[in-house]
């Protein structure tokens, strides 16, 4: 079990950063997601921690250990790879046994050892069957139980799950999770899946173009996201550009950037004040937060609005609210008496100022 | 040396030295020193040569250039028309026993390109079986026929050739997307317009490719005008002829202006593949044959389909009854009348018939372990690792494929008759080695494209996972890599085995008395008339390239005549 550091380290590929100024620490025993959209510098930052790259700059470190140019059979890690890269010309058994056989372990121990990791994964009767022979999800357990086998420091999973179909993937996600608690292994995971980043992890750090824009837990990401991307990128949010008129103690009062008559918000100042100044900024406020009142009570942040469109999605419905130039998604909890909201009907929303967020616009597409 | 501090790099050029080092010795040091040698006139330096080549008033040189490219451009359009329309035929109809002829198309590979050419005379040559009988049947005054000079060159090279365009062919129907069709159909157009403004163009990559490539292989052709083109000069044997006679300079020139032609045809075709390619790569397509449903059509299919086999086994059966007939009992009569099993017991039991298949077997064995080491490292470093200069090497390693065999026989001949770094500071030329050594020479690509092909196959996260796990390079390299390629590239180097068996242009030029390989007996044999003993030869080559396909098949699951 090791502690991870990276301290400063870029990646660039001949002129590509692939990497940029990145700092993590992660702790001892943590389950760790790195997520962002393809081409984000994860997987990169995952393959230095592996060993399979060298950083350009910058240092990486196993609890007091340099490895930064460490290679990568000396670090003692685990990895479990997207396509699962099992040796086709081996048995199950012979695969999870490959890495104990290199470190030179007594083949009784192998046997035991190999047989008890597959029996956690509960492969304990394909041992002697061909990888060809089996199925995604079992031969994604091949994949865990090879890397588990070998007592690494850190384990390493590469978007494990996106070769899997939907069903087989809600399995295989709580067989991670379970596996991690049972090791207690300090666990990197790579995805692109916000869903599986915030359902799995203990901390998650947020990649764009080689830039780790957050670090924090599944709850800090999705309600307190540090910039427009984030925001974006995890769940659902409405973003709507401002302008600032004035700072207070307990709020601040904006302005909807808006070609149409000018729309004016307070927003609860989560003492993030220091953004204020950095160019372009926008509210945000995620659809579940905002209410679908039908008179104008006489509350802060209660605006007029057409309904443009409701969709339905089981649990929850979805409702698109045209408020003077902007279109507001507003996401209901199905009741079973939604009926009531159809296209061109006139209703009020609300959005409660606590809820709403003043960020600032680092995309340059806040409306996407 | 600058302190390397990747380990990964200096392992690199650990593999890159020796692959780097035999491309440089064999392949680019022997072709420079024909080149230095082209220009060498009466002591001096000049382009004297060149001059005398091109503007030599008996024009025999300038002659045999045309000659060459007459022929090659005639074959490629014969190939063309046979080799086409059969892959169209077997590939989208189906028939009785359409599987089996799709097979029997192959059957010319079946066959060492010298004991082709041999089959050929005797079926179709001036005291050939066919004309002969044909005499007979009608009681002609003369044979109604016989092939020799261009048109039996270019019979054979049909033959032997087509089936580079039926495979090439046949893998780009069978990639392309039948729904493309199907919208053109939803779109109103029909059957002939179809074929012609969406198959055809489809498949134009692949004919050009196939073009390219009989080109190139008829222009380098040695076999079938060394035995046929009686008085008819081509290029690649007016080499052989000026070796024969001394005239090394000249023997040189002309071997730079064909390899010249060659190569320029090598960079063309890969110009040309490396194209963005527009055919669709859609994963698992089925390849989808309409039943013929006409019965006549149908069994007419069936009955040309029969004759074209009788048509590609005739030569095979021609070897295999004359290997049957025992030397000197076929002298004046027009048809052999004794059959036995003689030539092979002598084959067996006469030292000096057995020693050629000897020398043949233990030359070629050496060649291929040699191909087998150098190809998997050279193959290893080109496709899974990053270097400066990769595309030279990539160069040097297809530069075999490209030149003749005549021009690497030649090139070897100006290289290592003289004691050179590269030969250990020994003279090869006149020693046992030298012959191996253009065996090893001219398959370096063939086994190494056949490595490649595996080994672009195999993920990099397969040998990530083993360095993972905590395997060193090596042992990944000796316990992961080596086992999942093995089949791929020992199916290549069986065939690199075969083909250096029955190697003739190289040896022809390079082989000594006390060590001749069985092609050069072949020939020999010829000579003496001694036609069941060359036959009985040509069976042995011919068992072993069955032998070989058949393995390859059933073993490793491989098709290695796609190698090829």
């Amino acid at each position: 079990m090791a502690s991870i550091q990276i301290e400063n380290v870029q990646k660039a590929f001949g002129k590509t950063i692939a990497v940029n100024h990145l700092n993590l620490d992660i702790k001892d025993g943590e389950f760790f997601t790195f997520l962002g959209p393809s081409g984000c510098g994860k997987t990169t930052t995952l393959r230095m921690i592996a060993g399979f790259y060298y950083p350009t700059k910058g240092v990486v470190r196993f609890g007091e250990r340099d490895m930064t140019r460490v290679p990568p059979e000396k670090r003692n890690t685990g990895m479990v790879f997207q396509n699962y890269a099992l040796f086709p010309h081996m048995t199950v058994f012979e695969n999870v046994a490959f890495g104990l056989r290199v470190r030179k372990v007594s083949a009784a121990d192998v046997k035991g050892k190999v047989l008890e990791v597959l029996r956690k994964v509960r492969l304990e009767n394909y041992s002697n069957r061909q990888v060809s022979q089996l199925s995604g999800g079992q031969q994604q357990r091949v994949a865990l139980a090879r890397a588990l086998v070998i007592e690494p420091e850190i384990l390493l999973l590469d978007e494990p799950l996106s070769n899997l179909d939907a069903k087989l993937r809600d399995e295989m996600r709580a067989e991670i999770l379970r596996l991690q608690r049972d090791y207690k292994i300090t666990t990197i995971y790579v995805t692109h899946d916000q869903a599986e980043a915030l359902s799995m992890s203990d901390r998650i750090a947020v990649f764009n173009y080689g830039v780790c824009h957050q670090v924090g837990t599944p709850a800090e990401i999705y309600n307190q996201p540090a910039n427009d991307f984030v925001a974006s990128f995890i769940g659902e949010i409405n973003l709507l550009p401002v302008q600032v008129n004035r700072v207070e103690q307990e709020n601040i009062a904006v302005t909807l950037k808006n070609d149409g008559e000018p729309v004016k918000l307070i927003v609860h100042n989560h003492a993030n004040e220091g953004e204020l100044n950095k160019g372009d900024l926008a509210v945000s406020i995620r659809p579940e937060a905002i209410r679908i009142l039908d008179t104008a009570e006489d509350q802060t942040n209660v605006l007029k609005g057409k309904i443009e469109a409701v969709q339905f999605f089981g649990s929850i419905v979805n409702v698109l609210v045209q408020v003077g130039h902007v279109t507001l998604r507003v996401d209901v909890l199905n009741t079973h008496e939604f009926g009531y909201f159809y296209q061109g009907k006139d209703v009020y929303v609300e959005l409660p100022e606590k809820q709403l967020r003043l960020i600032p616009v680092i995309s340059g597409d806040a409306n996407d | 040396m600058p302190m390397i501090k990747n380990r990964d790099t200096r392992l690199t050029i650990w593999l890159l030295i020796p692959v780097v080092f035999v491309l440089v010795a064999y392949v680019l040091y022997p072709s420079l020193r024909t080149f230095f040698e082209s220009l060498q006139k009466d002591g001096a330096i000049s382009f004297g040569n060149y001059q005398d080549f091109f503007v030599q008033e008996s024009k025999t040189n300038l002659e045999a250039l045309w000659n060459s490219v007459y022929i090659s451009i005639l074959s490629v359009f014969v190939s063309a028309l046979i080799g086409i329309p059969l892959a169209i035929i077997f590939n989208r109809y189906d028939f009785p026993g359409r599987s089996f002829f799709s097979t029997a198309a192959i059957l010319p590979i079946v066959l060492p390109s010298l004991v082709g050419v041999m089959a050929f005379m005797f079926l179709y040559g001036e005291s050939g079986m066919i004309p002969n009988a044909m005499k007979d049947l009608f009681g002609l005054e003369k044979v109604p026929f016989k092939i020799g000079g261009v048109s039996g060159i270019l019979i054979v090279h049909a033959y032997t050739m087509y089936v580079y365009f039926y495979m090439t062919v046949s893998a780009a129907i069978n990639k392309i997307d039948p729904s493309l069709e199907e919208a053109a159909y939803n779109l109103g157009a029909n059957k002939f317009k179809v074929f012609w403004k969406v198959t055809l163009p489809l498949l134009t990559p692949a004919i050009v490719a196939a073009s390219l490539l009989v080109f190139m292989i008829s222009m380098a052709s040695f076999s079938a005008p060394f035995l046929l083109a009686g008085g008819y000069r081509v290029l690649s044997l007016q080499i052989y002829f000026s070796k024969i006679n001394g005239d090394m300079e000249i023997a040189a020139t002309q071997s730079v202006i064909l390899s010249i032609v060659s190569i320029s045809f090598l960079l063309f075709m890969r110009w040309y593949q490396n194209r963005k390619d527009y055919r669709m790569a859609t994963k698992g397509i089925g390849a989808h044959r309409s039943e013929v449903k006409n019965p006549l059509l149908k069994w007419v299919m069936v009955g040309f389909g029969m004759i074209g086999v009788l048509v590609l086994l005739l030569p095979h059966f021609t070897i295999l009854l004359l290997s049957l007939v025992p030397d000197g009992t076929w002298t004046w009569q027009t048809y052999p009348s004794v059959f036995n099993v003689e030539n092979y017991r002598l084959l067996f039991a006469d030292p000096n018939i057995f020693k050629p298949l000897k020398n043949s077997l233990i030359m070629a064995v050496i060649a291929t372990v040699g191909n087998l080491v150098f190809g998997v490292i050279a193959s290893y470093v080109l496709v899974k690792r990053k270097f400066v200069g990769k595309s030279f090497v990539d160069i040097l390693v297809m530069i075999p494929w490209a030149l003749p065999a005549t021009v690497i026989g030649m090139n070897l001949v100006f290289a290592f008759n003289e004691p050179s770094v590269f030969s250990f500071g020994q003279i090869l030329v006149g020693t046992y080695w030298i012959l191996p050594l253009a065996y090893f020479i001219r398959h370096i690509p063939l086994v190494v494209r056949s490595t490649n092909a595996v080994l672009e196959q195999l993920d990099d996260s397969i040998e990530e996972a083993a360095r993972n796990l905590g395997a060193k390079w090596f042992y990944t390299f000796r316990k992961v890599i080596l086992p999942i390629i093995m089949p791929g590239v020992l199916s290549g180097t069986l065939l690199a085995f075969i083909e250096s068996v029955g190697e003739f242009p190289t040896s022809v030029l390079l082989y000594t008395i006390s060590n001749r390989p069985i092609s050069i007996e072949i020939m020999n044999q010829l000579r003496m008339f001694n036609m069941g003993q060359a036959a009985a030869y040509g069976m042995i080559q011919i068992t072993l390239i069955v032998i070989v396909l058949f393995i390859s098949n059933k073993f490793f699951g491989i098709k290695a005549e796609k190698a090829l």
